[in-house]
């Protein structure tokens, strides 16, 4: 165990332990930072920046920032709420995302997060890009319509399955995620019991077949807002 | 002919089949076949033990290696604004007409490809452009001619009758027709030295005497961050590792930067020294100068100075007698990547992987080049050390101010008689600066580039300095007739172009702010647009992960600040209810081209669809 660090979150005291982020810290003690590519159990990456917080007035991506003592973070005031939202709607023009149409609507983080932040319509204009939909396993599909580029899957089926199924290519607005194969997913050893292929938290990683299990309306996201189990966590704030 | 496979794997042998010199092998590819093919992927990734996706993420990232073959001869035309405002277009248009091609194309010969690249570092003597790594200056229509003319009749580039360069540029292994335009030589990095004389003083300190004698000076990063460079020292040497590393940041991208490039041309043996001074100084035997591929031509040049100061005794195991300590130095050379000059993104690019950056804390001095403690440096910052070191540290704070002592060096460029390189005490007014270059009726100084800010007239009293107006070394000059916004368009499309594309806000928010800067420019803007853009603006400045993406939004709200007037006076008053960025001629092309006929409301858009 690390040592005892003392730490506040708009004014309350946080308890954390050495080699702790802000965000794992504040997620023990029951407090929600808004995130999208940050996921328990895979390194932290810092791309999607939705979990900005400001410490010691400074912007810092909570999901990479170590805790210490005395520091003072902020996270729920009204700048870093639009700012926040600024981001998700980004996300959200930058790819095609139809919610309607989409199987992961309902356990969509990303939809989730829109909801959350009280997004309607988008500022950002539309960019509706020309992706591709990589169809050639035989139990995954992936639609990179809908990947926001937060890197889950390249961690998890690094760190989790023990393979190197994903990586991003290319760079800037071209970035995408690449697979290690010259035609596609099927030519990979990925697997559908895979880590990796339960890491997506939009619809681009979708499980073959079973899409439409559970029914729209009895979905994670259509019970309970995101973060709330978190912030349903009896543990310690002072 | 050797098969490729064969070609690829003894490319690879050569580096020792070391992952972590994957960018050295396929640069060596691309070199060798024109292109990194699907098949060199798996070849490569065969021979280092590597996935075949790890290497196509290296090989996908920079702009200098290509999926698909490329002509014999790869035509980069500089496209950076200063090359743009020098005839960047007639040139183009000249290339155009002799090849018979469009930018991005290859003859079908398979002898010519044409590309755009963003600023090469020549805008001191623009319009400029490489062919393959050979950089041709102050290009003409005329030149065009003759250039395509000798090389389709020779095949070979060593055939071009290019007058040679001042100074080092006529070196037998440069033999370059790069001037320097070095106008005002300085008291620290330009003035004369004797290699070895500063080394020598410093391995009679101890190294922690070194690291004191560096913070008295009060040296801070010529980069344009400007981190106090003895303080960075310190932690690296205190930080816990097996090996350290000195790494020289020679990457120079910034747009209007090229000071670099006459450093490495004329002080390149003052810049070693520095970085050997740091290896003692931190306790690291490793160097590594990370070159831009754009100053390939200076590669062999380098590599022989270094050989020099190893038959010197001035690299390598025991150093000027002194027992024990050994250090060497390697370049490692880039391959057109705006984002590698950020500290981190450098450091993955020398470990042979695509120019991400990395996540802070910890930061380099911590954990850099292959996770070990690494001291990181400009190419000026090096050669101020080793005068430091030479003269004392109450030499080096008599000159410029309080917050930033010693002289800059300067890349001026644009709109005045004498653009090229000055190096001055910090604290010199923009005035006194434009006095200098002969800069008459300015209407905006660029002040450290792309990154840094647009200034107007208003503001010109103020000093280059860390203080006030900080800069990497860049001022580019534009007069009364430029437009300012057009400008601003042009650097938020460089911002695009080299964003890394890992965080949002960089690589979604630039390609946003530019398309709406661009409405603007295409007359149909609304007042509120002016918010929108300054609303992302600080949403990009805000959240982006590194130092690009925190100041990749600096061309619009510095322009907003500086020029307001002038996105003002553009704005649509047509008294319109509609949406003005809606363009509906242009909305219903598609449709019209496909009935055949325009629309009954709109008509048709001016040369059909």
């Amino acid at each position: 165990m690390g040592a005892k660090v003392v730490f506040t979150i708009d004014g309350k005291d946080v308890e954390g332990e050495q080699g702790q982020t802000i965000l794992q810290a504040a997620a023990l003690s029951g407090i929600y930072i808004p995130h999208l590519c940050a996921m328990k159990g895979l390194t932290p990456w810092g791309s999607c920046r939705v979990c900005t917080v400001l410490v010691n007035g400074r912007p810092q991506a909570a999901c990479t920032m170590p805790i210490t003592d005395g520091m003072v973070v902020e996270n729920e005031t009204a700048e870093l709420k639009d700012l926040r939202s600024s981001l998700v709607e980004m996300l959200f023009v930058e790819g095609n995302h139809y919610c309607m149409f989409c199987e992961k609507s309902g356990n969509c983080e990303l939809q989730a997060m829109g909801y959350r932040l009280g997004m309607l319509s988008p500022r950002h204009r539309y960019m509706f890009p020309n992706r591709k939909v990589d169809a050639s396993h035989p139990d995954v599909m992936l639609d990179f319509n809908r990947c926001i580029l937060c890197a889950r899957c390249i961690r998890a089926s690094q760190e989790l399955d023990g393979k190197h199924v994903f990586q991003f290519i290319q760079r800037g607005a071209r970035k995408r995620i690449g697979v290690n194969a010259v035609n596609g997913a099927g030519g990979t050893n990925l697997k559908v019991i895979d880590k990796a292929a339960e890491s997506c938290p939009v619809g681009c990683i979708i499980k073959k077949r079973v899409g439409f299990a559970i029914p729209v309306g009895q979905r994670k996201y259509d019970q309970k807002p995101i973060g709330s189990d978190i912030e349903s966590r009896q543990t310690v704030t002072k | 002919m050797a098969d490729n496979s064969d070609v690829t794997r003894q490319i690879c042998e050569r580096f020792g089949n070391d992952k972590g010199r994957l960018m050295d092998i396929l640069l060596s590819v691309q070199a060798e076949s024109g292109c990194i093919a699907s098949g060199a992927l798996d070849d490569i990734a065969k021979s280092l033990s590597m996935n075949r996706v790890e290497v196509e993420s290296a090989a996908t990232f920079y702009a200098f290696f290509s999926r698909e073959p490329r002509g014999r001869f790869v035509i980069r035309l500089c496209n950076d604004i200063i090359d743009q405002i020098k005839g960047m277009d007639r040139i183009a248009a000249a290339f155009r007409t002799e090849l018979g091609i469009d930018f991005g194309q290859t003859t079908a010969d398979g002898l010519f490809s044409l590309e755009y690249t963003p600023c090469i570092g020549m805008c001191d003597q623009a319009p400029a452009l490489l062919i393959n790594h050979k950089v041709v200056t102050r290009v003409s229509t005329d030149m065009v001619h003759e250039i395509v003319q000798t090389l389709r009749a020779t095949k070979s580039i060593e055939q071009l009758k290019l007058t040679l360069g001042d100074g080092n540029n006529s070196h037998p292994l440069v033999r370059s027709m790069v001037v320097n335009n070095l106008r005002e030589p300085g008291s620290v990095v330009f003035a004369p030295t004797t290699p070895g004389v500063a080394l020598q003083r410093a391995l009679s300190e101890q190294p922690v005497e070194l690291i004191k004698i560096v913070k008295a000076s009060r040296l801070r990063g010529r980069g344009g961050a400007g981190f106090p460079t003895g303080m960075k020292w310190e932690f690296t040497r205190g930080a816990v590792g097996d090996r350290k590393f000195v790494v020289c940041n020679a990457d120079e991208g910034e747009p209007g930067t090229f000071k670099d490039r006459v450093i490495l041309t004329e002080a390149a043996g003052l810049m070693f020294e520095g970085m050997t001074i740091a290896g003692y100084a931190i306790g690291a035997s490793e160097g590594i100068v990370y070159l831009r591929g754009e100053y390939t031509y200076l590669l062999q040049f380098l590599e022989e100075i270094l050989s020099k100061r190893r038959a010197a005794g001035l690299l390598g195991r025991d150093i000027l007698g002194k027992s024990g300590f050994k250090f060497d130095i390697r370049i490692q050379l880039g391959a057109g990547a705006y984002v590698c000059g950020e500290e981190t993104a450098l450091l993955s690019s020398c470990e042979g992987k695509a120019g991400d950056p990395k996540t802070r804390p910890p930061f380099p001095a911590q954990k850099g080049y292959l996770g070990m403690p690494t001291v990181i440096n400009n190419v000026e910052t090096y050669c101020a050390v080793a005068r430091i070191i030479e003269n004392g540290p109450g030499w080096f704070t008599s000159m410029g101010t309080q917050g930033s002592a010693g002289t800059k060096v300067f890349s001026v460029s644009g709109d005045c008689s004498s653009p090229g390189v000055y190096e001055l005490p910090f604290g010199i007014t923009v005035n006194d600066l434009l006095a200098r270059v002969g800069a008459t009726e300015t209407q905006a100084v660029q002040v450290g580039g792309a990154s840094g800010r647009m200034i107007g007239p208003a503001e010109f009293g103020r000093k280059l300095c860390y203080d006030d107006l900080a800069t990497g070394g860049s001022v580019m000059v534009f007069g009364a007739q430029r437009d300012v916004l057009a400008i601003a368009h042009a650097f938020m499309e460089f911002f695009v172009e080299e964003s890394c594309g890992y965080c949002t806000p960089c690589r979604v928010g630039t390609s946003l702010l530019c398309e709406r800067l661009g409405r603007f420019l295409g007359g149909n803007a609304d007042l509120a647009d002016i918010d929108y853009l300054e609303k992302t603006g600080k949403s990009v400045k805000t959240a982006s992960r590194c130092g690009l993406g925190q100041t990749a939004a600096n061309p619009v709200l510095s322009t907003i600040q500086s020029f307001r007037q002038e996105y003002e006076r553009r704005v649509k008053t047509n008294g319109s209810v509609f949406l003005s960025s809606f363009d509906p001629i242009k909305a219903v092309a598609a449709a019209a081209g496909m009935a055949g006929h325009g629309s009954e409301y709109f008509g048709t858009q001016k040369g059909g669809v």
